[in-house]
């Protein structure tokens, strides 16, 4: 069994504006494993987003802990935060993921221009995962030449180039078209796999959670559920509709 | 990293960068053009008394410091030369002249000086001699003057001059050339007194002097601790007159103030209009990359990187722009009638090129701002 690279205990966000207050996120508590690729779901609202910014070291939680190869972030001032999202964190966002004024491989190449890591083997490493994910012939092109699915590839190359511990995305399919976006996380499935980072991607679509190892549903701050069954996921991904879970929360999980 | 990104960002949008430095190059070609226009004008003015060899100038008193208005008493130019911790004194006489021609070369106008040889007021030669000589009939010119004209050391010209109802003509040999000695936008020509007093314009054709009424009377002194107090000094032992400096003589010149406040308020007014430029364009365009610098910061770009690189750019363009505009300048200045008089000072041409330079960070400093508030958080839409 491989080790837990990612852990969150009890973590709770409260927002709190003109007297009211709102648990994004309340005492969720979550492992990923290295080699793990786990999805977050749930509808707008959920407090999905929410605990991926917890996760990525972006925001604070209110209470709880999250370490990250056993380092406690909570410890970590705003630099220190900083630099450990370059290290140890990659990102793919649901857009504006790219610099327009970089080709594919400068894109992805700038994680490792950001380490100080530019030997000729860490470029090779950003060609090699822009031709694993088969874009040979994009890699000098702007994003504007791009299509949508090659620029969530290129991102997701550029999440992958300087070996992170954890890997996030942000609805990375959200502006895909089926075929795309089941190529896209596939891919991305696979290279988390084979390199043993610990995965997590937020989606609506539950569909792309046939390439997952975990699914965890959260409502209303908590996990309501969570599958790690692969027949279990493998029923949710081909029964679900499209965005289900996008509807409004029922009345019934609002407490 | 920094240098990386903005030198990538300006590369891939040349076309964009470049219209704005040529925006910032035209501004450059405004305030330049406005520098020398003002140095030039004001080198028209004064260059003769900013380069006596004096400090100070005795003028009648209640006349404002007009050279034109003063006259005094040749005695005194004697009592003024006996006071202690005066070194030398120069009588000096202002009148205006024209140079004619017997070829078809327009008369030129030209300030006709006198002035005791070898004294202050007296110009120093760059080529031939001064005026010290047993004749009267000689002159040493400004150099513009023998360019226009086309003559040279041992020529003669020839003076025309209105006395009584008449028009005369004198003719002068030039013996000696001296450099940048304008004044009141004129070229100036220098005889010795007794000459100027025959020759200038005058209702009497009659009556001369070897010691004229004169306008002004410079005074060198050796020791500079001594200038505080030798106004009050010479005001007390000659009566009706006041003291200046040389300073004060040419910026009390009729218009020299006004003409120089009004040039520096349009290049103080380009400059301002410089720096909302700048800081405008650049802060459209960081409103616009706000998600892209969000991306950075949360894929772990510290805030250094990010202002860095803002600055860098800034500074490129401003540079970039600053270089086009001061070519174009050049340019446009050599291909200028001479009549129009731009004169470039290297000090003021280089103070404004500084400053044209620093109002680029001053005008992106709050687009600068501005992107060091971007949160990371907004790279996931929040």
């Amino acid at each position: 069994m491989d080790a837990n690279i990612l852990e969150t205990t009890l973590v709770t966000k409260i927002y709190s504006s003109a007297g009211l207050s709102v648990r994004a996120v309340d005492d969720v508590s979550i492992k990923v494993r290295s080699g793990e690729f786990v999805a977050l779901v749930g509808p707008s609202g959920s407090g999905k987003t929410t605990m991926l910014a917890i996760l990525a070291a972006l925001l604070k939680p209110t209470k709880g802990q999250v370490y990250i190869n056993g380092n406690p972030l909570a410890s970590l001032n705003d630099s220190q935060r900083t630099r450990f999202r370059r290290e140890n964190i990659g990102f793919t966002f649901q857009e504006n993921n790219l610099i327009p004024y970089l080709t594919a491989l400068e894109n992805v190449d700038l994680m490792q221009r950001l380490n100080k890591k530019q030997s000729r083997g860490h470029r090779h490493r950003a060609s090699e995962l822009l031709i694993r994910l088969g874009l040979e012939k994009q890699m000098t092109q702007l994003p504007a030449q791009l299509s949508t699915g090659q620029q969530q590839r290129v991102a997701i190359a550029r999440s992958l180039v300087h070996e992170p511990s954890v890997v996030l995305a942000d609805e990375p399919t959200a502006n895909l078209d089926t075929e795309r976006a089941n190529q896209v996380v596939r891919i991305f499935a696979d290279l988390i796999h084979e390199e043993k980072h610990a995965g997590i991607m937020v989606t609506h679509d539950l569909r792309m959670c046939q390439y997952v190892d975990k699914v965890i549903q959260m409502v209303d701050g908590k996990i309501s559920r969570a599958i790690s069954d692969q027949e279990d996921i493998n029923l949710l991904a081909r029964t679900s509709e499209f965005d289900i879970l996008d509807l409004p929360a029922s009345e019934e999980s609002r407490t | 990293m920094a240098l990386y990104l903005s030198l990538k960002e300006i590369w891939r949008n040349k076309g964009r960068f470049f219209l704005f430095s040529l925006v910032i190059g035209l501004i450059s070609v405004l305030v330049l053009f406005t520098n020398g226009l003002a140095f030039g004008l004001a080198s028209a003015n004064k260059e003769y008394l900013e380069n006596l060899n004096a400090q100070l100038l005795v003028f009648k008193n209640d006349v404002d410091y007009s050279t034109i208005e003063s006259r005094i008493e040749f005695k005194n130019v004697k009592r003024i030369g006996r006071i202690d911790g005066v070194s030398e004194i120069g009588p000096i006489a202002f009148s205006n002249v024209k140079l004619v021609f017997d070829s078809d070369l327009v008369p030129i106008d030209v300030s006709f000086i006198g002035v005791e040889p070898d004294k202050p007021g007296s110009p120093p030669v760059v080529l031939g001699k001064g005026l010290r000589s047993s004749t009267g009939k000689i002159t040493v010119i400004d150099r513009s003057v023998a360019d226009r004209a086309n003559v040279d050391v041992g020529d003669s010209i020839t003076i025309k001059t209105n006395q009584g109802d008449e028009d005369k003509f004198y003719e002068l040999r030039v013996t000696g050339i001296t450099d940048s000695q304008q004044y009141f936008f004129r070229p100036s020509i220098f005889v010795k007194l007794p000459t100027w007093d025959r020759y200038r314009p005058r209702s009497d054709a009659g009556v001369y002097s070897n010691q004229p009424v004169i306008n002004v009377i410079a005074v060198l002194v050796d020791d500079l601790s001594v200038l505080a107090t030798l106004p009050a000094v010479i005001s007390e032992i000659v009566d009706d007159v006041e003291t200046a400096d040389i300073r004060t003589a040419y910026e009390s010149a009729p218009g020299y103030s006004e003409q120089q406040n009004t040039l520096n308020t349009i290049q103080g007014f380009t400059f301002l209009i410089g720096t909302l430029v700048i800081g405008g364009f650049f802060q459209i365009q960081t409103l616009q990359k706000i998600p892209q610098i969000g991306m950075l910061k949360a894929i772990g770009a510290p805030n250094r990187i990010v202002a860095g690189a803002a600055i860098l750019q800034i500074l490129f363009v401003t540079m970039f722009g600053v270089t086009i505009g001061a070519l174009a300048t050049l340019g446009l200045v050599s291909g200028m009638p001479a009549n129009i008089p731009v004169v470039f000072s290297v000090n003021s041409v280089l103070n404004a090129v500084v400053a044209l330079l620093l109002i680029g960070p001053l005008g992106g400093m709050v687009s600068i701002r501005l992107a060091l508030k971007v949160e990371p958080l907004t790279a996931l839409g929040g």
